[in-house]
């Protein structure tokens, strides 16, 4: 068994069955899971089968596609699991990394959510983009479901 | 979780280092990290709990190893609150001004 690239775990005060909700649901996500940039809202759109594709969708008018892959696990509301590329090597299983969630109730009322990323060190450029990108997800996910909002955007440095 | 255990293990430089040699390689042991570190490995132990406690490190058990990963979500929620909806453009040439006149080094002693 290899050893993950990237293990990032948050606690929140939430339940398992509305974490789950907010991994599926694209109306949730447009809240909470901005780009690298901060420059446009991104929705993961997939039916959430075994086996089906997802897409990680731009939400502008163009719906551009920047990750696609297919669901590997799905058990709700405990573990989601797929893999990971760009559109361009949608068919090269070779060059898929791998997204783990992990749902678990920690301790009443409190929701532990691990999410690990495998698989990624064939791709240095991804593996730059993801570390980044994971701690922001889940900090504005964890904000939203506790709160009901997520914190205002600053605009980034140049 | 408790954002007075996040500034506590923070409030350390052996625990910045063991941050530190894990963001340069994710995954290690408690043996790989004691490689670094000019102290006992109790010692590395007790303060590995501490980033545990405040959620800094995150665990993964692969049969009978215990592997350390840098945990970057509560360090992102400090930085979103006292930093990020400030004055971060500013900062950021700041920042780089420091680090020109001072050199590289994130951590001088």
């Amino acid at each position: 068994m290899k050893k993950p690239d990237y293990v990032y775990v948050t606690y929140i005060a939430t339940t398992p069955e509305k974490v789950w909700q907010a991994l599926v649901d694209t109306e949730l996500m447009s809240q909470y899971w901005v780009g690298p940039k901060s420059d446009c809202v991104r929705v993961n759109v997939s039916d959430w089968q075994p086996g089906s594709r997802w897409e990680h969708q731009r939400l502008d008018e163009a719906r551009t596609v920047d990750i696609t892959g297919t669901v590997i696990e799905s058990t709700p509301p405990h573990r989601l699991v797929y893999s990971w590329a760009r559109p361009s090597e949608a068919d090269d299983s070779s060059k898929h990394s791998r997204v783990s969630f992990d749902i678990e109730q920690h301790i009443d009322g409190l929701v532990r959510l691990t999410v690990t990323h495998d698989d990624l060190e064939r791709d240095p450029q991804m593996l730059a983009g993801v570390s980044g990108g994971w701690p922001m997800v889940l900090s504005n996910l964890k904000t939203l479901l506790e709160t009901g909002h997520v914190l205002p955007r600053a605009p980034h440095a140049a | 979780m408790n954002i007075d255990k996040v500034f506590k293990a923070l409030a350390d430089p052996t625990r910045r280092r063991l941050l530190d040699s894990l963001h340069a390689q994710s995954g290690q042991t408690l043996g790989s990290l004691c490689e670094h570190m000019d102290m006992s490995r109790q010692a590395v132990t007790q303060h590995l709990q501490l980033l545990e406690d405040a959620n800094l490190v995150a665990i993964v058990w692969q049969g009978r190893e215990k592997l350390h990963y840098l945990n970057a979500v509560p360090l992102h929620e400090i930085y979103e609150r006292w930093i990020g909806k400030f004055e971060r453009p500013r900062l950021g040439a700041l920042h780089k001004l420091k680090k020109k006149l001072e050199g590289d080094d994130d951590e001088k002693t």
